[in-house]
């Protein structure tokens, strides 16, 4: 039965067979429309209830997430900080055992110069001669009023005259030596004051230097404090500091990745001599395969080496070695190091010739002018030679240092994972929650596109119960004998 | 001893892997030269392909060059043939030696009375097959006029799967010129016969071209 059929069922006429389609139809959604609006607030319900309910547990993980995610982040920032501080501690110890350590000489230094420097003080003191004893004769003489008649007074007075200027001279004489004496130990005494200047200098200083660390012990133990108080500051300082370690870490480790991706380039056309080149394994040469081992392990012995010398701390069972069993394993990391820097160095050094073999066999083969010209430059590749065995030497050195970004790489990726997932989930959540309103007001559009499509007989329902409830409501408020309040009062 | 039994399992996992699944992945290439009539005049360019294959080649890739005759479905044709060696300078030096070989052959060549192109192609099958190579290519350097000597039976099926057959400078004779569809004819016959024994087939007279053709 074709559509033309079914709609032209009730009549010859297509107007009024769908006139008769459109009210039968009308009239059974009119009649379906409680069962109809239930299934839809049940549906929408349904629907609500579960987007809400994933909301929510997403919501749930979320928090517990973060919380998590603050906890490792207070951790490890308190690891920090109490590694910090312990190194902090072990800077000033060194001081006070370098330099502190030596107070007690000094000391006694300071006080052997300061004794001679007393003595010497002492020996200066400036000592005013004497007066002689017969000055006061002299003097009662002297009162005795000149008498020209008398010359025996003048001879005696020029006598004693003549003995006090002696006497002068010399006492002058002898009083300048003395202060000659005296300045010279004085002169004495200055270097023995700028030695004792330099000492207290010295001392000044060393005490400075254990002033400034005790203030930066102070504000790590600030810090160490707040982490530990888990204050807000704290955390957005550990967060951002997070962050920071990683793009930092992430950054260094991309230059880390591209020399090793130069190393491997050095090695993996000469391994080809070692272990063949047609070779392969999982769909890789073997030779090149050989040739990132080499690198991998070369890396492995760099965190070793890096772990020993317990400059990073991803080993803990390394870390927690006694002193001479890490000794040994720098020695035996750093040995295996240069052995694999050696041989990266032979295996650039034959590359080159491997190269140099390639060129001419070339120009030999093609004889083109372009590779006989690059085949005659070669007399100056030793440069090149030299550089390629210089960098084959020189970058498994230079890997070894990965460790450190590495760690910090490690170390902050949990923690701008765990924001990342946190920030993912919480998305998600807030995404669910919108479904579950879309999904109710779904419900409520659906409801009206129905009532929409019947709303004609909506209309005349509505006008009948509104009818019907005046009625009702008129017959309710008339009184016993059938008059309304209205009708009473008039 | 539990986990050196696992380390060697493992092992033996991964190497088993390696043995069973790998497929081979160096190149054969099997080249046949026209040696009849005037077309001996063609095979100094023959010489610099060869060595412009030698030069493309890596180590443990097979090569072989042999001469179109008479009856060419023998070893005997073979001019010289190499696999080479793992080692980039063992394999160099073996690419040194072949075309020592070669230089010596187109010197002393001489034009042969027939031309058995498709013995020297079931010659080629046979001996990529047997070298087991990853990827095969046949290189004819004629005009792909067969002439076969009275007796000698060429109608034969190819089993070209996996094979890449390339049909390098294909010179027009002088009844080409005439009639060419003759040449589009033999041409025509050449590709059915490589494309029924699921091959490809592919003619190259651009010498420049070779190099894709041999790198891919």
């Amino acid at each position: 039965m074709s559509f033309t059929e079914i709609l032209l069922l009730w009549s010859e006429s297509a107007a009024i067979s769908a006139i008769v389609w459109v009210v039968l139809l009308v009239t059974l959604t009119y009649l379906a429309r409680e069962p109809m609006h239930s299934m839809i607030t049940s549906m929408s319900s349904l629907m609500q209830s579960a987007f809400q309910q994933t909301s929510t547990s997403l919501a749930g993980v979320e928090k517990h997430l973060s919380q998590r995610n603050m906890e490792v982040l207070i951790a490890e920032g308190r690891e920090a900080s109490e590694h910090d501080i312990e190194r902090e501690f072990d800077r000033i110890q060194k001081i006070v055992r370098d330099d502190l350590a030596e107070y007690p000489s000094l000391h006694r230094k300071i006080n052997d110069v300061i004794t001679r420097l007393d003595e010497d003080y002492k020996q200066s003191a400036d000592v005013p001669p004497e007066a002689p004893g017969w000055a006061k004769a002299v003097d009662a003489v002297a009162k005795i009023s000149p008498n020209k008649s008398d010359p025996m007074v003048g001879q005696i007075l020029e006598s004693i005259r003549n003995s006090m200027e002696k006497n002068h001279e010399g006492t002058l004489e002898e009083y300048r030596q003395s202060s000659r004496e005296r300045h010279m130990l004085l002169k004495k005494m200055l270097p023995s004051w700028r030695s004792m200047d330099g000492d207290i200098k010295q001392v000044d200083q060393d005490v400075n230097a254990l002033m400034e660390r005790t203030k930066i012990v102070d504000r790590q133990m600030e810090h160490y404090e707040q982490i530990i108080g888990e204050t807000d500051t704290a955390k957005k300082t550990l967060s951002s500091s997070s962050l920071t370690q990683f793009f930092v870490a992430g950054f260094v480790l991309a230059i880390a990745i591209g020399g090793a991706a130069i190393n491997f380039n050095l090695i993996a056309r000469p391994m080809q001599e070692m272990v063949g080149g047609s070779s392969s394994m999982m769909g890789y040469k073997v030779a090149d395969i050989a040739a990132l081992v080499i690198i991998l392990v070369e890396v492995a012995m760099g965190l070793f080496l890096m772990e020993s010398l317990r400059i990073t701390r991803l080993f803990p069972v390394i870390g927690a070695m006694k002193d001479t069993m890490r000794l040994r394993m720098v020695v035996i990391t750093f040995s295996i190091l240069f052995m694999l820097a050696s041989v990266e160095a032979g295996l650039a050094y034959m590359r080159e010739i491997l190269a140099q073999d390639d060129a001419a066999l070339r120009a030999s083969l093609l004889n083109s002018a372009e590779v006989m010209t690059a085949a005659s430059g070669m007399s100056e590749r030793w440069i090149t030679t030299a550089a390629q065995m210089g960098m084959g030497f020189i970058l498994p050195f230079a890997l070894v240092f990965v460790a450190i970004p590495l760690e910090s790489f490690i170390h902050s990726s949990r923690t701008v994972l765990g924001i990342a997932a946190a920030a993912l989930l919480r998305t998600a959540s807030f995404v669910f929650a919108l479904l579950a309103n879309g999904a109710h007001y779904f419900g409520l559009v659906l409801k009206s596109v129905y009532d929409l499509f019947i709303f004609l007989p909506l209309w005349v329902e509505t006008k009948i119960k509104g009818s019907t409830s005046k009625k009702a409501t008129n017959a309710t408020t008339k009184d016993k004998h059938g008059f309304t309040p209205q009708e009473v009062s008039s | 001893m539990k986990n050196i039994w696992m380390i060697t399992l493992t092992a033996a996992i991964l190497l088993g892997c390696d043995n069973g699944k790998e497929l081979p992945t160096t190149k054969g290439v099997y080249m046949l030269l026209d040696t009849s009539g005037t077309y001996t005049q063609e095979l100094v360019k023959a010489q610099h392909l060869i060595n412009f294959t030698l030069a493309k080649l890596s180590p443990g890739d097979t090569f072989a060059v042999a001469r179109v005759d008479t009856a060419s479905f023998s070893e005997k044709d073979i001019i010289a043939k190499v696999t080479f060696d793992d080692r980039p300078s063992i394999a160099n030096r073996q690419k040194r030696q072949f075309r020592e070989k070669i230089d010596a052959f187109v010197k002393e060549v001489k034009p042969s009375g027939y031309t058995d192109i498709t013995g020297g192609l079931l010659q080629a099958i046979e001996y990529l097959n047997e070298a087991g190579v990853g990827k095969k290519t046949a290189l004819i350097f004629s005009d792909l006029k067969e002439e076969l000597k009275e007796g000698y039976i060429r109608d034969i099926p190819l089993q070209l799967g996996g094979f890449s057959v390339v049909a390098l400078n294909v010179t027009k004779l002088r009844s080409d010129n005439i009639d060419p569809r003759e040449y589009m004819d033999r041409l025509q016959m050449w590709e059915e016969k490589v494309t029924s024994g699921e091959g490809t087939w592919r003619v190259v007279n651009d010498m420049e071209r070779l190099e894709s053709i041999i790198l891919n």
